[in-house]
């Protein structure tokens, strides 16, 4: 319960944290608001030998309205998206479910760059971005680029992200009015989910996104396309799992979640279609 | 003022500390001076399930920065200890030849900082060969291979070698109408107290240990603790700071603590030692952990005329408590409230390559219970009869004088069936079950399940009595001394009322001493439900013989008659009866007799004549999710009767936290092993402890029938809360669920397992 040792640099802009990085290299890492790697360095999964601390980056922490969508900073706080009223009012369904991310103590502490950038697929936040065609803008060495939601997330806590490159924004496209739901299901309040979705709709189009169903977070397409196509929900909340490969854990059997994530899409696109 | 402050809702002394600067735990001993220095000891605890210890290699790791000492079992000269309750099963405080299950320490790891101590543990190399893990109760009961080879066979106890007779099968319920079968497991769960163990240990200059312990029972690790270091017991000083939880967990002293003494001598400095989080949800004794085979028989009328169980106890990988929890208290307890005249139960203790079962909360009894509740559920259900009504048809009716029932147990007094008429009625139990009617034939997802137990329990059955003793200072306040050891009941404030009522001194003038063994030698510690009707009453009783020889005090110095001295308690002072105007306060006679070389103090140990059992009835109400299998507890009402009641806040306390123990384990909490052997739960992510979040808020009933057994007419309340809740709780959400054709689910009754049984019942 105490992590291995490990030295610590405090970067004090984007910039200086990614000549950090590449000074460090691969076992160096960015430490933001420690709420996923801190457990993993305490039980001993991870044990970098230097944590480049980017939380205190503060003209990374922001929330604006930039025309289209809203851009994020990437070390903004679940506690802040989640009340948020230019988000609360502009992507409602991502306000909410940062409400969902643990405890209040995790939502102060952990931010939305985090929650990303380490691909974790039972964490709410990438696949609710995910589902809402969020772009991510990453900074390297070698400048700036932006990765679609879609495009990110390569394997279980394994992302495109390079090395060097950190992660500064999150484009989240308005939600124009969609429908949405975000549906958590768990044992007790303040765990993961076993199963989650993330889902809008406004009139043919939609956007739904799994929650722990897989090694990465999952869009489920499918289910969009039947519904563009004129299927009904019960139908196609049917094909939920279709692009899914759950793994069965001490909470659920890979069936269990199969069908858990019928029935909470139906769910979700009945509260987002009403 | 006047008037009894015994039966009132009175605060919390011990509170305003709790909430402002905190407790002052093992840990926080930073300051102590005997403690100046003192190293960290860390464990290396085996991977393995099950294994035979080929060689141990500490070379890389006592190279390794700020490493003071590493110590195997042989470098400590550790001899074979034998069971208290098998000898033939032997083993030593680190293991040396076998391993016997992933958390067992194997070395200790001696470190100037803690730290340094875990950086070590990944260079300490054990090598094993390894042996196939026994996880399932009845293969290790059916295996050749046994965990301690001098025992012959894997089961470690059973009831008929203590001369009772093997159950008899089928044949038993050959003239019952109706017979339903079952087989239930309840489950292991890990207690999981909010303070993980810690000790400390420090030789003084006069060959004393002083040893701190973070324990149920200070004056019981005095003798482990001497026999660990080879030294007689009156050089052992225990001392316990504050506890935060126990739950049973921590009634007994483990290897990690006894070995505290010898490595602090081996190293001469004082060494101290806590647990992680990780280490403590394997290494901590767990609890539950019984397979239950039921047969139940009777008419359809609805009495229930045979009852049958095979107790299988997990016993983990060592004799320890929970070996006899099983014949000693599901058995004793396996006929409930009901009087059934044909019971036959033989419970069968086996030991697996898991972590060791002990007592924890409730400690026998609620298997005892959660079984023949669950037997009753499924009779009604057989029978087509409301589950209440099939309980009121067998319950035993109320008694005031001793029930001695066909297994052999005498409860003390009980009125079982006004404890139920009260659930229901408070309850709503016929508006419930109109509601659950219409969300039937609705239709709904979400369907109502409404649970209903009766249950009767042993309290202060650990013990024959307790020390206690009252000491006034200089100043007139009073010190209690008591055998008792409060890690979170409350005992500040109720031993402070008890002495308050016999003295008058008011209770902020009162305090309480506990777990320091120089100070208070004789005790019986916490457990079992037994402080307030041992501990308090030994208080109650010594504070009255205070009163007596305060009365001698004022007589001499007042120059009366002892027999005219009264005591006004409103000014906790003395008189003679019909001059009021002149006194003597409870300082003055302090100050008096230390002026002629005494104290104003007594103490004794009062005695009392044996356990009483406190009864009542639990009415759960859940909602279950029929798609998605998901439980959400509704309302609980606790009508729980722990005679007369000394402060209903504290009472209240205890009901609400063991209703949420209780519900975790219908609902949420199991720790798991694969079939290696390895702990999928050991940590609070992974394994379900229930949060607030989980729970309705709960609904008190009072019910008060005293008990004859003791001056306060008090029976225990601890464990009440978590032996009736959880049978209700099960109860609920298979009643929920029971159109659908489901009859049973184990426990926990996760999401997926109702989810499972509704599918399967399809
Ligand atoms: C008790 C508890 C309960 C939780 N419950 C939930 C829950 O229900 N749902 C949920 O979604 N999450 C939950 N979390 C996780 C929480 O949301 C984390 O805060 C979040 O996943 C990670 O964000 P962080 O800022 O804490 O990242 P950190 O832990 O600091 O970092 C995580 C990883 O991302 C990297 N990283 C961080 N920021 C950047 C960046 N800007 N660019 C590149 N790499 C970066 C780090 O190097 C590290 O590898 C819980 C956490 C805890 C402790």
């Amino acid at each position: 319960m105490l992590p291995a040792p490990f030295d610590y640099k405090r970067a004090s802009s984007a910039a200086e944290a990614i000549s950090l990085i590449s000074e460090y290299g691969g076992d160096a890492k960015f430490l933001a608001g420690g709420h996923s790697l801190l457990p993993l360095m305490k039980l001993r999964l991870a044990a970098p030998s230097v944590l480049i601390d980017i939380a205190r980056i503060t003209d990374l922490s922001y929330i604006k309205d930039a025309g289209n969508h809203i851009a994020i900073g990437a070390l903004t706080r679940h506690h802040d998206v989640e009340f948020s009223s230019v988000i609360k009012q502009h992507v409602p369904l991502l306000a909410h479910a940062a409400g969902y991310v643990g405890s209040p103590q995790v939502r102060h502490r952990g931010t939305i760059g985090g929650s990303i950038a380490h691909a974790d697929p039972a964490s709410d936040l990438p696949a609710t971005t995910l589902a809402l065609g969020a772009t991510y803008v990453v900074q390297g060495p070698n400048g700036t680029r932006e990765i679609a939601a879609s495009n990110f997330y390569k394997g279980f806590l394994e992302s495109d992200l390079a090395e060097d490159e950190m992660l500064t924004e999150i484009r989240v496209p308005k939600m124009q009015g969609a429908g949405w739901s975000f549906q958590k299901f768990n044992r007790r309040a303040q765990d993961w989910a076993i199963v989650g979705v993330a889902a809008w709709r406004r009139g043919t189009e939609s956007g739904v996104a799994l929650v722990n169903m897989d090694s990465t977070p999952v869009l489920a397409t499918g289910v969009s396309a039947a519904l563009a196509s004129g299927s009904s929900i019960v139908e196609a909340s049917q094909l939920a799992a279709e692009q899914a490969n759950p793994s069965g854990d001490n909470n659920a059997s890979a069936e269990y979640r199969k069908h858990l994530s019928k029935v909470l899409v139906r769910r979700a696109l009945e509260t987002a279609s009403a | 003022m006047g008037g009894s402050i015994l039966g009132n809702r009175v605060l919390r002394k011990e509170d305003p500390k709790f909430l402002t600067e905190g407790g002052k735990y093992v840990d926080d001993l930073l300051d102590e001076p005997l403690l100046a220095n003192a190293l960290h000891v860390t464990y290396a605890r085996s991977t393995v399930a099950h294994g035979k210890i080929n060689s141990i290699d500490v070379s890389e790791a006592s190279q390794m920065d700020g490493i003071v000492a590493i110590f195997t079992g042989a470098d400590l000269d550790l001899q074979q200890v034998p069971s208290a309750f098998n000898p033939m099963a032997t083993r030593t405080l680190l293991a040396t030849d076998k391993v016997r299950y992933v958390g067992e320490p194997v070395v200790a790891i001696v470190s100037e900082t803690r730290s340094q101590g875990e950086d070590a543990l990944d260079a300490i190399i054990i090598d094993y060969d390894v042996l196939p893990a026994l996880i399932d109760l009845e293969k290790a009961m059916a295996s050749d291979l046994h965990l301690y080879e001098a025992c012959g066979s894997n089961v470690v106890f059973d009831t008929m070698v203590l001369g009772l007779p093997d159950n008899t099968g089928e044949a038993y319920f050959a003239d019952c109408e109706v017979v339903v079968k079952g087989r239930f497991m309840n489950q292991r769960v890990a207690p999981c107290p909010l303070e993980v163990r810690g000790a400390a240990a420090s030789w003084g200059e006069n060959g004393r240990l002083t040893q701190w312990l973070s324990t149920q029972h200070a004056q019981g690790a005095v003798a482990p603790i001497a026999a660990a270091n080879g030294v007689e017991e009156a050089l052992i000083h225990v001392k316990t700071p504050d506890v935060g939880g126990g739950f049973g967990a921590k009634i007994g002293a483990y290897p990690e603590e006894l070995l505290l003494g010898p490595i602090a001598k081996r190293v001469g400095k004082p060494v101290r030692w806590r647990e992680t989080r990780s280490e403590s949800m394997v290494a901590l004794g767990h609890g539950r952990a019984q397979l239950q085979y039921v047969t139940i028989g009777g008419n359809r009328s609805g009495k229930v005329t045979h009852y049958q169980l095979w107790a299988i106890q997990d016993s983990g990988a060592w004799v320890d408590m929970g070996t006899i929890l099983a014949p000693f208290m599901t058995r004793p307890m396996s006929s409930g409230v009901y009087d059934i005249p044909n019971i036959e139960c033989r419970t069968t203790s086996v030991v697996t390559n898991t972590t060791p079962i002990v007592a924890y909360r409730g400690a026998g009894r609620p298997e005892a219970t959660a079984a023949i509740e669950r037997a009753m559920d499924m009779f009604a259900a057989k029978i087509g009869m409301d589950p209440a009504e099939v309980r009121r048809i067998n319950l035993i009716p109320k008694f005031l004088e001793p029930h001695t029932t066909v297994v052999g147990q005498t409860y003390d007094v009980g009125d079982y069936e006004t404890s139920l008429n009260k659930a229901l009625e408070v309850s709503d139990y016929a508006g419930w079950r109109e509601k659950q009617k219409a969300a039937r034939a609705r239709g709904d997802v979400k369907q109502l399940g409404i649970g209903v137990s009766i249950y009767v329990e042993i309290t202060g059955g650990v013990g024959n009595g307790e020390a206690a003793k009252v000491e006034i200072l200089d100043n007139g306040h009073a010190l209690i001394y008591t055998g008792t050891s409060p890690h979170g009941q409350g005992h500040a404030t109720a031993w402070a009322m008890l002495a308050s009522e016999q003295t008058g001194i008011p209770m902020e003038k009162i305090d309480l001493v506990w777990g320091d063994t120089d100070l208070v030698p004789v005790g019986t510690g916490t457990m079992g439900s037994r402080s307030l009707q041992q501990g308090g009453n030994a208080v109650f009783a010594v504070s009255a013989e205070l009163v007596n020889k305060a009365k001698a005090v004022a007589a001499r110095l007042l120059e009366a008659n002892e027999a005219d001295i009264v005591l006004d308690k409103d000014s906790a002072a003395f008189h003679v009866a019909g001059t009021p105007a002149l006194t003597k306060t409870w300082s003055e006679l302090a100050q008096a007799e230390k002026s002629v070389g005494g104290a104003l103090s007594h103490s004794d140990v009062i005695g009392v004549t044996g356990a009483t059992f406190p009864f009542g009835a639990h009415v759960a109400i859940v909602e279950v999710d029929t798609e998605t299998g998901k439980v959400t507890h509704l309302r609980h009402f606790a009508c729980d009767d722990a005679g007369r009641v000394l402060n209903p806040l504290l009472l209240e306390g205890q009901i609400h936290g063991g209703v949420a123990q209780g519900t975790a384990q219908a609902l949420l909490e199991e720790v798991v092993y694969d079939t290696d052997g390895n702990p999928t739960t050991s940590n609070l992510m992974d394994y379900a402890f229930i949060s607030a979040a989980e729970l309705p808020s709960i609904d008190v009933i009072h019910m008060e029938t005293p008990t004859p057994l003791n001056l306060l007419g008090a029976k225990g309340i601890g464990e009440s809360g978590t032996i009736g809740s959880t049978p209700a709780v099960q109860s609920a959400v298979i009643d929920a669920v029971s159109h659908l054709g489901v009859d049973h689910i184990d426990m926990p009754t996760t999401p997926q397992r109702v989810w499972e049984a509704i599918v399967a019942a399809n």
